[in-house]
């Protein structure tokens, strides 16, 4: 039973309640969380990889590549572990399906890893069947570089650290394996509706 | 991660919008310097809020302190801030954050740059630093808006490596450093990147993004580079 805090009213007026998940407040802004410096890979430089469970790359693009293929234009609200929640976010990016599309894999899971060292982990199969992209665009521009760009991971699903900014592959892997805020505290699924914020959640 | 029942024992004004609660907390499993607790508000109808905020007691200290800034329209700050008696109780979990953190367990310089409330989690790490009597140089660079923002004023004070900058004070009786945080600022009042420092940023956005960037643009390895944002929504 909650402790109830006398006086305390909250903002009740708030739209959005029920869209939101617990423990969520909604912002009109795009705030910016990471736990190191921006990262500013030239995209001369910039590729995707796909390496699969044997560590064999399995899928490989240049940002030319990458650009050339089939993208999708995504409307979907987001929900960060810091508590704010931001709906109906746009985005345009590649689905993980279409990169997928070519690698055979009898892999269950998938970490995620980005310029800077950042990673995070995930089922496979919740980064496919249409759940997942790796997006470039937001808001009808490039996406710019303090919120990931030039591509994040975009798994909206699950709160937002699992949408890894500065995303450069996916690696495949059989047995689970912990990510950068996964190792360190953070809820290994992080379902925002039953709100797997941290360990034990 | 479960919730735990704080009791107030003390509040002590800080500046005219802050606050520094000092909790008991029974279950408290102790936490290390940096890290944040989840606050959770209750009303009467059992509506809830949560927020987060970082933790200004050193690990192992007998009770946890949160400095609270009270944002004017957010919805749990000003709860906390203005509210909140000796005995109230108030829900909160933790601690939070593996990552912002710094331990003590060696001698390598610390450069700590802190925006507004961003100061917080680094006078906790100051605060650690006098506990265990580390080795390590350390240093603050603090940017506050006026002298009357300026938290922690006569703690800080007596501390030696700390530069603090008012970026918004028009008054005359500030005889310290205007302006923002710059690449000379940091330059002079941090530590060069050859010596390695461990570097932890904290701040709103624009502040930790500005100053992240400096000190990366000045040769500092980005993997010494710890940051820690706040928004300035919600509150």
């Amino acid at each position: 039973m909650a402790i109830v805090n006398r006086g305390f009213k909250g903002r009740r007026s708030q739209a959005g309640a029920g869209l939101i998940p617990p423990g969520q407040y909604l912002v009109d802004d795009f705030p910016v969380l990471t736990a190191g410096p921006t990262q500013f890979t030239p995209l001369a430089e910039w590729d995707f990889t796909i390496l699969d469970e044997s560590g064999a790359a399995a899928g490989r693009w240049t940002w030319e590549e990458f650009q050339a293929l089939p993208a999708d234009d995504i409307i979907v609200d987001i929900h960060c572990v810091t508590k704010w929640s931001k709906l109906g976010t746009h985005w345009r990016g590649v689905s993980v399906d279409t990169l997928m599309e070519g690698v055979e894999t009898s892999a269950e899971f998938v970490v995620a890893f980005s310029d800077g060292g950042y990673t995070t982990n995930l089922p496979l199969a919740d980064v496919l069947d249409g759940q997942a992209w790796v997006a470039f665009g937001y808001d009808g521009e490039a996406l710019e570089s303090e919120h990931g760009g030039p591509a994040r991971l975009l798994v909206p699903h699950l709160y937002f650290w699992k949408s890894a900014k500065w995303v450069r592959g996916l690696r495949l892997l059989n047995e689970d394996e912990p990510g950068f805020w996964e190792a360190v505290g953070y809820h290994n699924y992080g379902d925002p509706w039953r709100e797997q914020r941290y360990w034990g959640d | 991660m479960k919730w735990l029942v704080a009791t107030v024992t003390e509040t002590t004004p800080e500046t005219a919008s802050a606050v520094t609660i000092r909790l008991d907390v029974p279950d408290w499993p102790g936490h290390r310097a940096g890290q944040h607790v989840d606050v959770r508000l209750t009303a009467e109808d059992g509506y809830q809020a949560q927020r987060s905020y970082s933790i200004a007691s050193p690990p192992g200290s007998d009770r946890l302190e949160l400095t609270v800034v009270r944002i004017d329209d957010g919805e749990v700050s000003p709860y906390l801030a203005s509210d909140l008696d000796v005995g109230d109780q108030i829900e909160l979990r933790g601690p939070i954050g593996g990552y912002f953190v710094w331990d003590g367990d060696d001698d390598r310089p610390v450069l700590l740059t802190g925006g507004g409330s961003g100061v917080v989690p680094l006078v906790s790490m100051m605060r650690h630093h006098e506990a265990v009597d580390s080795k390590a140089p350390m240093r603050l660079v603090y940017s506050a808006r006026t002298a009357g923002d300026v938290l922690y004023r006569d703690e800080l004070a007596n501390v030696h490596d700390v530069t603090i900058t008012l970026t918004r004070d028009q008054s005359s009786e500030w005889d310290g450093r205007r302006g923002r945080v710059d690449n000379e600022l940091l330059a002079t009042a941090g530590w060069p990147p050859s010596e390695g420092p461990r570097c932890y940023v904290c701040g709103p956005d624009t502040f930790v993004e500005a100053v992240a960037n400096i000190l990366v643009d000045m040769g500092h390895d980005q993997t010494n580079v710890k940051t820690e944002r706040f928004g300035p929504t919600g509150g």
